[in-house]
């Protein structure tokens, strides 16, 4: 058998450092690419200099394309691990945090924090928490049991919620008038522009743990997988581990949701792909979807920003173009 | 012989509707104890309260002589294992990776494979005549084949106590009876006690030592295949018209169940 513990570890780390070297292939294309042209050299240069040899590239490349390449990695990678861990929770490859309504829940609580003039973090971060909770919470009531687990109770229940936090969301904008309307507009789409670099740092710091959180549950996923009378005849505790999973993930994708807006699909387009060539074993996919998601939306949000010739437009623009094709496609084929 | 399993006035209830009432048995180590009755009889329930899925509402369950809440999680997977009806539903793994997923039990909390549960996947999956289908994905299998990987990786558990819920419902002939003979395989080489729930007669008859006959969550009779397969008994328990009579295999009984165009005659 080729499954003992060496070649699994080696596999791991084989997996994690090829989408590791795409990651930073990517990291290093959105930090040299942009309105002005740089070029990949002195833009490298740049982030290892200091300020004096070329203040106009260095404020370019430490103020405004560093802090959105890290926050886009952060939030790339999160989207797409929370996708995982629902997919794996619910055994159902569409549940993503977009779909299911629980990034429009944090998009409620961030607006409401927003309008009551709350700094990003703590302030909004914990309005957007409390808002993924809720709209989680009714999903579980509105699909609760067996139900769950079929395609279309959970669809119906994620249109649902989603429409619902629209509404509330349309509410909202209605009643404000002032500059914040267009901020909150932007930021609604998926925009990843108005990032500063010490809050996105205190954003990873926030969000390590919980990947590893994840990582620790990572073959009691494998064991769902099973279903839960095996998982639990195979000694897993479902009921811990399952709230702790949606605990920790809301927490993430609502911590992510309060700085980027709604980005959507990157939750169900990564996961399936790196499924399709990696197999289901969680202990590989969840360090791989944190390399890939990150890598992911770095390049979405690249296209994102040299796409249009002038200005530009949001990333949740590109993953949403990109990703709910390919939703159509998942959802026609596990039809048949 | 010391039971494996002993259930004391157990009652289940799901709201104010009686699903088992006051049950009382035991299952001797190193038996096949097979489950029977008609729909709705309470088998399915009875299983999961004995493997823990369900909870006790009230009486009493011991596996091994300790009580089931004494075990935790972990440590009533490394002497039970469980069978579910139906086939998983989740993202398929190969084979091989199925059957090593019942380990776990035994494994830290990442599930890392050392050397030794290697060799136990391996002679699982040799015991139930998977292994040339170790790097298939499980659902490219037929159902009998799912069937046998998945009682493999109850087997990876090294189990003392099995507990399978119809493993032959929806299997063709010659899948029936190679499960069948599996556990009773493991039954004689590896003593370990099977517990079944079927809606096979038959095949309960030719495989079980002890028989249950449920009917609307109360015991109608317990014993060997003789003395629960009767004629009375099962006419009344299934309301339908059958014949029990001897095997052509031995001193078994048989039942012949009989459609009304034969009743005239």
């Amino acid at each position: 058998m080729n499954l003992n513990l060496e070649h699994n570890i080696t596999r791991l780390l084989w997996i994690s450092l090829i989408l590791l070297g795409v990651l930073l292939t990517a990291f290093i294309l959105g930090l040299s690419i942009g309105p002005t042209q740089s070029g990949l050299r002195s833009a490298l240069s740049a982030l290892f200099s200091t300020r004096e040899s070329d203040p106009v590239l260095y404020s370019i490349v430490w103020r405004i394309r560093l802090p959105r390449v890290l926050l886009a990695t952060i939030v790339g990678a999160t989207l797409s691990l929370g996708g995982l861990v629902f997919q794996a929770l619910l055994r159902n490859p569409l549940a993503e945090p977009f779909i299911l309504g629980v990034s429009g829940g944090s998009a409620i609580g961030a607006i409401i924090g927003i309008l009551l003039g709350l700094s990003r973090f703590p302030g909004i971060c914990f309005t957007s928490f409390l808002g993924s909770l809720g709209t989680l919470a009714l999903i579980l009531i509105m699909s609760t049991g067996k139900t769950i687990l079929r395609k279309d109770a959970l669809l119906l229940s994620g249109v649902m919620v989603n429409a619902f936090c629209s509404a509330i969301i349309m509410f909202l904008i209605s009643i404000t008038q002032d500059a914040r309307l267009h901020n909150i507009i932007f930021w609604l789409m998926g925009d990843l522009s108005a990032s500063d670099l010490p809050q996105v740092v205190i954003l990873g710091a926030i969000l390590i743990p919980c990947f590893a959180i994840v990582f620790v549950f990572s073959h009691a996923m494998n064991l769902l997988m099973m279903g839960k009378d095996m998982a639990l005849t195979m000694g897993i505790n479902i009921k811990a581990v399952t709230l702790v999973l949606l605990v920790v993930t809301s927490f993430m994708v609502s911590a992510t949701v309060s700085f980027s807006g709604l980005v959507g699909f990157v939750g169900l387009v990564i996961p399936h792909l790196l499924r399709l060539v990696l197999g289901p074993d969680h202990r590989l996919l969840v360090p791989a979807s944190l390399f890939g998601g990150g890598a992911y939306l770095v390049l979405c949000d690249l296209l994102a920003r040299t796409l249009p010739q002038q200005g530009e437009m949001p990333a949740g623009v590109i993953t949403a173009l990109i990703g709910a094709p390919l939703f159509i496609i998942l959802l026609k084929k596990s039809r048949k | 012989m010391k039971p494996a399993l002993s259930v004391e006035n157990l009652n289940y209830a799901y709201g104010s509707q009686f699903v088992l009432r006051d049950l009382s048995f035991s299952v001797s180590q190193g038996e096949m104890f097979i489950v029977i009755g008609p729909n709705g009889a309470g088998k399915t329930t009875l299983i999961k309260l004995m493997i823990g899925i369900a909870k006790i509402q009230s009486g009493q369950i011991e596996i091994l002589q300790s009580p089931l809440e004494d075990y935790s999680q972990k440590r009533l997977a490394q002497v039970s294992a469980y069978v579910p009806q139906g086939l998983p539903v989740g993202f398929p793994f190969t084979v091989e990776e199925t059957v090593l997923l019942g380990r776990a039990p035994h494994q830290k909390v990442l599930g890392l494979a050392a050397q030794n549960d290697l060799e136990i996947a391996q002679q699982a999956m040799t015991f139930t005549e998977v292994s040339h289908l170790a790097r298939r994905k499980l659902d490219q299998l037929s159902g009998g084949e799912q069937q046998r990987v998945l009682i493999a990786r109850a087997l990876c558990q090294q189990p003392q106590v099995i507990l399978l819920d119809e493993p032959t419902a929806s299997l063709d002939l010659s899948h029936q009876i190679r499960i069948m003979d599996l556990m009773e395989k493991l039954k004689i080489e590896k003593g370990v006690t099977v517990v079944m729930v079927s809606h096979d007669v038959n095949l309960a008859a030719m495989y079980g030592d002890q028989l249950l006959l449920l009917k609307a969550g109360e015991i109608v009779r317990m014993g060997p295949p003789h003395a629960v397969l009767n004629f009375e008994t099962l006419e009344e328990t299934y309301n339908c018209k059958l014949l029990v009579d001897n095997s052509p295999l031995g001193n078994l009984p048989r039942v012949t169940l009989v459609p009304r165009k034969f009743l005239k005659s």
